[in-house]
């Protein structure tokens, strides 16, 4: 029963998590570039952070480093963070100019 | 048969993704985000990190999701009224999102190879190793996020509260002006009837 486990388990290439990573932090960009919504770009915000997450989770599985964890763990820390205020930041916006388009705030591009 | 596993949970990873960016309802987003997250903490269990897949359930799935559907909810956002930007621009977003996967792929092809032996029965995920790491090497670093969370935590109390007191002082003066016209059209029917 073991051995019949242990057989069907093999191995994934490291760059095959290294193309899906790169292929979700990519989403995440052209999510950024591509809408106007405040609340979409702070989504797709998220998923960048988790494709690099994933992405060191695969090197410390790969290494057998257990310090790739940890770094994880405190970027799960610091987005919490970032979605608190940035959501706070959000609700203060909406009720001064009633959008959460991001064309009201073009003022901060100069 | 792990492989199978890694090839359908990357596909559905990407492809709800995708479905993030190009739905047009905020709610729907905020799901297949959702979704997308769910991918990954099963990406995780095949890693053999089970703590992280279990604090990422609960920290993504569990608190910031449901933060992100209290805020579309709160705001009434839940509409497909949104202005969208002109075509030249998305088709400009869409060919430097490519040109950047390529510049990636390209700078990482043959960096490091290797395989990972997925579901071998190393012990480095488990809570008892990283609790270990975390409280010994990186204890400092703890320290401080626990400091930034409670800086975050402050700082969207503040933000909150304030907008609340405008608020109220909006609804104030909308009462008076409400009491003052109320009052005026008495007096002016005391008038009439005189």
């Amino acid at each position: 029963m073991n051995n019949a486990v242990s057989a069907a388990i093999q191995g994934v290439p490291l760059n095959y998590y290294i193309w899906l990573s790169t292929a979700l932090f990519v989403i995440g960009v052209l999510g950024v570039l591509y809408r106007r919504n405040i609340i979409i770009i702070f989504m797709c915000i998220e998923l960048m952070l988790n494709a690099v997450n994933l992405l060191l989770v695969a090197f410390s599985a790969h290494h057998g480093d257990g310090a790739g964890q940890v770094f994880v763990f405190f970027i799960m820390a610091v987005a919490a963070a970032e979605v608190a205020v940035g959501l706070a930041i959000l609700i203060v916006i909406y009720n001064n100019t009633r959008s959460t388009d991001i064309k009201v705030l073009n003022k901060l591009k100069w | 048969m792990t492989l199978y596993a890694f090839y359908f949970l990357s596909f559905l990873a990407v492809l709800s993704a995708l479905m993030v960016v190009f739905s047009r309802n905020p709610i729907y987003s905020v799901l297949y985000l959702v979704i997308t997250f769910f991918c990954v903490a099963c990406h995780y269990l095949l890693l053999n990190a089970q703590f992280l897949a279990a604090v990422h359930i609960i920290v993504y799935a569990g608190a910031i999701m449901v933060l992100f559907l209290y805020v579309i909810m709160l705001l009434n956002l839940n509409q497909e009224t949104e202005s969208q930007k002109s075509n030249i621009l998305k088709f400009a977003a869409v060919i430097s999102s490519g040109l950047l996967m390529v510049v990636i792929i390209g700078a990482l092809r043959g960096v490091e190879t290797g395989v990972i032996e997925l579901g071998s029965n190393s012990k480095i995920g488990l809570v008892k190793n990283l609790g270990n790491l975390l409280f010994n090497e990186f204890l400092l670093p703890f320290e401080i996020v626990s400091l930034l969370l409670l800086t975050a935590m402050v700082g969207a109390v503040m933000l909150g509260k304030n907008h609340m007191r405008r608020a109220q002082q909006i609804a104030k003066n909308r009462n008076g002006k409400f009491a003052d016209s109320a009052t005026n059209n008495i007096k002016v029917k005391e008038l009439t009837n005189e």
